[in-house]
Order: C-alpha cells, then structure tokens, then sequence
C-alpha cells in the first residue's frame, strides 16, 4: 500500500542544534495522524521538512509517492496546509485570498470560483468575502485560512494548531469539518499541543520529544500500554485527609488530591475499590463518589516526555 | 516535455504572484517615498536653476526615475510578507522561490516602466523632444527595469522581517549611484576615478543607452551598454536568488 506520507530517518540541524534526530513514520491514507509534542520538540521543524518549506540535512520524505526535495512542484501540488501562526493577505479580501492560492495551485478559474464559493459558505464567510481580511477576527482569519488549504480540493491536509486561541464555536467548527474531510478520504496530519483534540480525531498519533519519536499508536492502544495509569476516584462524605491510610491499600501506587476528592492509582482497579469497601466498613466512612479512570492521553503525554529516555512503554 | 510543462505553469503563477504584489506593495508608503516622492525631489534639487539642455536632462531623468521605481518594489516585499506571516503558507504552495521571486521581480519591472512613463511623455509631448532609436529606447527601458527590479530583490536578501531596515540600507546603495552614472554631470566631465567608478554602475549604461535613443550619441557603444545590463541583471538576479534562498529559514 502506498502511503499518504513515509519518513526515513530524517535528520535536521540549526547550527549545531540537533532539532529532529532520525525519525522515521508512515501515515496511511484515510488517517488522521496526530503529532505531538512539548514546545520545542520539533514539531514545526518537522511540518516544514514535510511540506518542503525548508530542507533536512538528511533523510527522506515521500508525499503520496512523490519525493518532497527532488519533485516538489508535484509533491505541493497534492497538499492543503494550514502552517501555525500563519496570516491571510490582510490587505485583500477573502475572495481574492482565496483566488490568488487558486491560481498558485493551478485550479482553473471556474473550479476555484465555484470551490471558493462553496468553502465560503461552509466556513460561514460569504457575508464578508469582499471585505478586506484585516477587518476579521482571529477565528475568521483561521476559517479562511483553512478555506485556503481546501482550494485545491488535496486529499491530503497538514494542519499546525489549526484551533489554537480561537472561540469555542470556531474550534468546534473546524474540527467537525476535519472530522467530516476525513470521512471523504481525506488524509490529515494534525499537529497540535491540544492532546483532547487529538484524542477526538485521531486515529494514530506520534509524540515527539527533544527531536526523536517517543511512541507511535492510536489512542485507545496508548492508554491500555499505560495500565499503571489506571485510577480510582474517591470522594468521602466527611472531611478526610489521611493519604497515608490510602496509600497503604493493596495495589495503590501512588495517590493525588484533585479538589475535595482523592485519585488512587493502579493496575488493579477491581481490587482497590475491594480495599476501599473494607476501609469504609471497617472506619464506618461514607462514600459521595467512586469511579474508575482510564489513563488519559494527557497522563500518557506527560509519562512519555518526561520519562521517554530508555523508557519503553510496552513493559508497563 | 514534463519540464517544460511545468516552466509554463511555474511562469503563470509567477504571473499571480506579481498581480498579488501590484495590489498590496504598490501602495506602501515606502514604495511611494522611496520610489517616486524621494528621486522627484532629488531631480527638483539638483536640476533646478541650472543651464541644461532637455536632451541632456531627460535621459537621465528618466533613468533615475526608472532606477528608483523598480527597485523599490522588491526590498519592501519579502521583509514585509515575514512580518505579516504570509510568508510560509506562500513557500509552501507548488512554486519554486525562483518563480515566486520572478513574481516579485515582475511588480518592480512593471512599476518601474510605468512611472517612467511620466517624465517620458513630459519629455515628448512638454518638450518636444525627438526620438533617434524609438525600438533601441524601448528595450533599454525594459532590459534597465528588468535589471532595476532584480537588483530590488537582491537588496531584500538579508534576513529581517522590517521592511524600514530593508529600505534604509537599499537607499545607502541606491543614492551614491545617481552621482557617478552621468545623470547630472556626464561622465566625460568626471574626475579620473569617477570615470573608472561610473564602469561599476548599471545605470551609467541605462542613461547613456537612453541618450542614444534621443541624440544617436552615446558616450558608450549601444552593444557594450547592452552587453553591461544584461550582465548586471544575471548578477542581481542570480546573486538576489542564492542569498534568499540561503537565508529563507531565518525568515520564517
């Protein structure tokens, strides 16, 4: 099957700063590839070696079977990219924007007109298509920057933080259209510091820390590799503080308060809920709450790029 | 075949890139100070009050014109495209930084010949001036803006994203220029070392191809000016396009 985007060993230096360190991943077609990382990780680095806006020192990059630095023109050709902290032509209006990323992607006239219309509509921006850009707000300026990445009809999408700082509507309404692309077959690689956002719409994520590929797996298999993870969520109807007494249950491994209620880690959720059972007969202490929590992507997150050096999660 | 294809395509998109550039850069207050208010005043300052004759005059006004209008484009537009964040989304669209500084160089080009137009009809329709060589007038004014423009996208090489540090250290190459290419004083009345200096600009060759297109006189002869421009463009050009591309990352 040939893949949507291969990676083999890339390598990339500022100066002496080793900034990606031989990473090497294949996105398939049809995913939505979430990539992680913490800041300064090399996420951008890596968005910009795949779109072919700067050159890795070493490596190779493969964009639905093309080479991104010998066959760029074709290569760019099949992207829609939204880049981080980009910017529309703020002096030019919406349709113009719009137009002029047309004809640098080589759609002719009447297909960008009729695309730009359709995308205006989608994104909520036809009433103001011929305003010019710097009139918008920020969730504006990003609908119409993911309108830009669409002109070309790509089946394939590169978004860097596309919701980051925006309204709750405008965030919202660029992930139901990630989503629904995605189910037109269109392949999304998602960078984003958003970890919720990911779990939401990928189907494999990459976390990326100090340059290298921590792990790669979907969501759902992240969460089980981190069983250790696995929490039981305690409140009490009166006032308790004794962390000592719950940290001596069997099967606990470490314990945090979160607010008035108490989060008891462990492998062995079904036998610490037992312990507690005992310790509320035995203590005469009421229960308001018990739950059970999986490992979020958020603790999966945070367990990898603190620890990712010699860690192999696949033994926890 | 497929690379010529795709010349054709690259060179239409330069084309989309340059119609992009005459709607927002040619408006910009640098473009407009730097590129006709500041040489309009230059001329007023040095030509007014003295005894030259309009064929004299009007080659080298219009060289200067011409000189300062199409490089003013290019130094404005890649400082300003960083700072407004245009920039990457406009790296990554399928055209190569060549083509999309060809784009660039094709606003200062276009500038260039239209503002030059100004003092050229003044000279023909105002002072009556004859023409000597209408074609070898016409493409001087092209190979000299084409040559203009592309020494505006070398002087935006540097890697700053403010576009009044770009336009400071393009008026410190520009203006010097203007005194050693016998515009106002020809270059047969220079000192020995002006004469030698004059060699090194281009817009010596411009102004004494231009006088050739009005008097049949040329300090010069037409294919050695021709000869010089077209050697100057390929050193802008090929200079101005290694540099950006080396210093593009920084940029970003």
């Amino acid at each position: 099957m040939a893949f949507a985007i291969e990676v083999k060993d890339l390598v990339k230096y500022y100066g002496e700063l080793l900034a990606i360190d031989h990473i090497s991943f294949q996105v398939e077609k049809g995913e939505i590839f979430g990539f992680l990382g913490p800041n300064g990780a090399g996420k951008t680095t890596t968005q910009r070696i795949l779109t072919g806006i700067i050159e890795a020192n070493d490596g190779a990059v493969w964009i639905m079977g093309y080479n991104i630095r010998k066959d760029a023109f074709y290569a760019k050709s099949l992207m829609g990219i939204v880049p981080e902290m980009a910017n529309p032509y703020i002096d030019i209006s919406a349709w113009e924007n719009l137009m002029l990323m047309g004809e640098l992607y080589g759609v002719p006239k009447e297909t960008r007109i009729k695309q730009a219309d359709k995308l205006l509509k989608m994104l909520g921006l036809n009433e103001r298509k011929n305003a010019k850009v710097k009139t918008f707000s920020k969730g504006m300026k990003q609908r119409l920057l993911l309108c830009i990445a669409l002109i070309s009809q790509s089946q394939l999408l590169f978004l860097d933080e596309p919701t980051v700082g925006l309204d709750v509507q405008s965030a919202r309404l660029i992930r139901n259209l990630i989503a629904e692309l995605n189910k037109e077959g269109v392949t999304v690689f998602l960078t984003t510091h958003n970890i919720e956002e990911a779990n939401q719409l990928c189907t494999q994520i990459a976390i990326i820390d100090h340059g290298k590929i921590a792990t790669i797996d979907s969501p759902e298999n992240l969460r089980q590799a981190f069983r250790s993870m696995q929490s039981v969520e305690i409140g009490f109807a009166i006032p308790f503080d004794d962390t000592r007494l719950l940290r001596k249950l069997a099967g606990v491994s470490q314990v945090k308060k979160v607010g008035e209620k108490f989060r008891l880690y462990t492998e062995e959720p079904a036998k610490v809920i037992y312990e507690l059972v005992n310790l509320s007969r035995t203590n005469n202490i009421k229960f308001t709450t018990l739950n059970t929590l999986g490992p979020s992507l958020e603790d999966v997150f945070v367990k990898i790029t603190e620890q990712h050096k010699g860690w192999d999660y696949e033994k926890h | 075949m497929k690379n010529t294809k795709k010349v054709k395509q690259e060179l239409r998109r330069a084309w989309a890139i340059a119609k992009k550039d005459i709607r927002i850069y040619y408006f910009k207050s640098p473009v407009i100070i730097f590129g006709i208010i500041f040489p309009f005043f230059l001329f007023l300052a040095f030509a007014l009050g003295r005894n030259i004759s309009p064929v004299f005059l009007f080659p080298g006004i219009i060289g200067m014109t011409l000189f300062f209008t199409a490089s003013s484009v290019g130094p404005i537009i890649m400082p300003w495209e960083a700072r407004m964040r245009t920039l990457e989304r406009l790296l990554s669209c399928p055209v190569s930084i060549q083509f999309i500084l060809l784009g660039d160089i094709f606003a200062g080009f276009i500038f260039g010949i239209i503002i030059s137009l100004v003092p050229f009809l003044f000279a023909i329709l105002g002072f009556g001036l004859a023409m000597h060589n209408l074609p070898l007038f016409i493409l001087s004014i092209l190979v000299s803006s084409f040559c203009f423009s592309s020494l505006g996208i070398l002087l935006s090489s540097p890697p700053s994203d403010n576009p009044s540090n770009i336009m400071m250290l393009s008026n410190l190459v520009r203006l010097p220029v203007i005194f050693i290419s016998g515009i106002f004083i020809p270059i047969e009345h220079l000192p020995a070392a002006g004469k030698i200096i004059a060699n090194f600009s281009p817009l010596t060759y411009t102004v004494d191809l231009l006088r050739y297109g009005f008097e049949g006189v040329s300090l010069y002869s037409v294919s050695r000016n021709v000869s010089m421009l077209i050697l100057f463009l390929a050193i802008f050009l090929l200079l101005g396009m290694k540099l950006h591309k080396r210093n593009l990352v920084k940029r970003l």
